[in-house]
């Protein structure tokens, strides 16, 4: 660990065991309500069958609902949030602004197009998935190919700036798919997906969305200390002797591998990888080497606890873009005004 | 010699704002290079520094390359607040691979660097809350955590109040003292009149070819540069030795 060795009790032990420990608990208390409220027994039961009674059939019931339903949504409400964050903080730091969000070279937007192409077309869940992490991928290539071609200095700028018209052009795309989608079955379809949600995720989609979460998220904790020199900017990193293109080039790869599958299985769920790197900035600083780690785990937490409101705050569902967008305004306009002094340049 | 520019041309577009540029310096020489602004000296310094690409020609650099050598940028506040260890830390980024961090060692190099610039007791704080001055100090401390032979500074004193340049060119002189070479773009002539053990002229494009300071420094040279009439006159410091100062002939 290259943690500072003055330090004598290092801060990133005790921080983590806390996540950590918050974490546990959420997993747990997720596990038990929803729809069909379960006992600390019934959990208990479950996994020490010796220790009581129950009868094997309300076992069997128990897991089939754990298993099959609740555990699947959990995984992929951690993941996905860890992920989101992960990516967000590193995007932020990569273009030296706290504004910046995962999304921001149009990964987002390609793979609701991807995946509105997949209900206009009647595909399956796993063809609409697929769409939409090619898509989302496609976005990002195409970005990154035309900043390139257009040329000059400032190439993170012109990046960004590429990011957001390409993103526009995928949005307007969205936008004729509705116009030509059935209006009784499709476009009610397609609204709902580009909402958000972890209601229709099964054991399946965990295992399609792990491998390219794990993988991108591997690659930027890897790359926390080149970060760091990357967030001084592009010119003084070089100075250092970091190889600036290619951490760029292995950074954007990580981060659109993570935002296209998260929207594959999720739909756009806004503002996690905005506003978790903040709240995690504020509480243990810019350096990557500890930001990263926290920001996973503040992530993971966050997205679990916004799911289990858009399950729990009404008698239906509601999606979970709109319950991070409501958690994350209020809570970022805080952290603004609270942090503003220990971030302004 | 420790840094050799051969035939070096430099910009940063393809086209030069600085060419043929020929140039031997060595360990434990003071060099300041002068000129207005645009003049390429900037240009010529991040050549050096390996963040621009020479248009032609070629740098040759001690034993082991750019390893030698160190860029000092000016004096900046970065959007993200690090940690003063960190800062100067991460000099020494080359020295571990992409996905590792820092070792034992970098830690002890970074707190002696800091050491050296008389920051020890700085290492905690944060680089965004402290004086522009201590920044750029910050920032020599950072270099000198890269084991660099050569410090390459560029316009170091432009932020800073008098105070501060005075500190920064004592650091400087010392470090110069003890072997390392120094090679600063100012825009103050008595800084290089001062310290220097040679200075060059950057002018239309071209390094004029480079000398002691009180004979590369004259007004003509500075009227030519500047566009503003000067005189250097000779006065005693507080020791009593003579010390040149630049005077501006102002309407």
């Amino acid at each position: 660990m290259d943690d500072n060795p003055t330090c004598p009790v290092p801060r990133w032990r005790g921080r983590t065991a806390l996540l950590l420990a918050v974490l546990v608990a959420s997993v747990l208390v997720s596990l038990r309500f929803g729809p069909h409220r379960l006992s600390w027994a019934d959990l208990f039961q479950l996994w020490m069958p010796s220790a009581s009674g129950h009868a094997v059939t309300a076992r069997e019931t128990v897991a089939t609902l754990i298993y099959g339903i609740r555990l699947p949504r959990i995984v992929a409400g951690l993941a996905v949030g860890a992920a989101l964050s992960v990516a967000g903080a590193s995007y932020q730091g990569l273009f030296r602004n706290s504004l910046v969000s995962p999304d921001i070279l149009g990964a987002s937007a390609g793979a609701a197009f991807g995946a509105s192409i997949g209900i206009l077309f009647s595909w399956s869940i796993l063809g609409i998935q697929a769409a939409a992490f090619v898509f989302g991928l496609i976005a990002v290539g195409t970005t990154c190919v035309l900043s390139r071609s257009i040329g000059g200095a400032h190439f993170a700028l012109r990046l960004v700036l590429t990011g957001m018209v390409i993103g526009s052009l995928f949005a307007a795309g969205i936008s004729v798919i509705k116009v030509v989608a059935d209006p009784y079955s499709k476009l009610p379809a397609i609204t709902f997906w580009l909402m958000g949600g972890l209601s229709s995720v099964t054991a399946r989609d965990t295992w399609f969305l792990l491998p390219p979460l794990v993988l991108g998220v591997t690659l930027l904790l890897a790359l926390r200390w080149p970060l760091n020199t990357m967030a001084l900017g592009e010119e003084e990193a070089r100075a250092l002797g970091v190889p600036t293109g290619l951490i760029r080039v292995l950074i954007l790869l990580g981060a659109t591998l993570i935002t296209s599958a998260s929207v594959a299985v999720g739909g756009i769920i806004g503002w996690v990888g905005l506003m978790v790197p903040h709240l995690a900035r504020f509480w243990v600083g810019p350096n990557h080497r500890d930001l990263l780690p926290t920001s996973l785990l503040v992530g993971a937490i966050y997205l679990l606890w916004a799911d289990n409101l858009a399950r729990w705050l009404f008698s239906v569902e509601f999606p979970l873009g709109i319950v991070t967008c409501a958690c994350g305004v209020p809570a970022f306009i805080v952290l603004l005004r609270r942090s503003q002094q220990s971030w302004a340049s | 010699m420790l840094l050799e520019l051969e035939n070096l041309s430099c910009g940063y577009t393809r086209r030069p704002v600085l060419s043929g540029v020929n140039l031997t310096l060595h360990g434990g020489e003071f060099f300041c290079l002068l000129g207005p602004n645009g003049s390429g000296k900037s240009a010529l310094l991040k050549t050096l520094a390996g963040v621009l690409k020479p248009l032609a020609g070629r740098v040759r650099a001690g034993a082991n390359g750019r390893s030698w050598l160190a860029y000092v940028p000016q004096a900046h506040a970065p959007l993200f607040s690090f940690r003063i260890l960190d800062m100067v830390v991460m000099g020494r980024t080359s020295r571990w691979p992409l996905w590792s961090g820092p070792g034992e060692a970098d830690w002890t190099a970074a707190r002696a660097a800091l050491v050296q610039v008389g920051m020890e007791g700085f290492g905690e704080r944060l680089y965004t809350e402290i004086s522009g001055g201590e920044r750029q100090m910050v920032l020599i401390a950072r270099a000198l955590a890269q084991e660099a032979q050569f410090l390459i500074l560029d316009e170091p004193a432009s932020s800073l109040d008098f105070g501060n340049q005075l500190r920064m060119l004592q650091t400087l002189r010392r470090l110069a003292t003890s072997g390392i070479g120094i090679l600063m773009a100012t825009h103050h002539p008595e800084h290089a009149l001062r310290c220097a053990t040679r200075a060059a002229i950057v002018k239309e494009g071209r390094l004029l070819p480079p000398g002691a300071p009180c004979e590369v420094i004259s007004p003509e040279m500075l009227e030519s540069l500047y566009h503003v009439p000067f005189s250097i006159s000779e006065v005693p410091d507080k020791q009593q030795k003579p010390v040149r100062v630049c005077i501006p002939q102002l309407d």
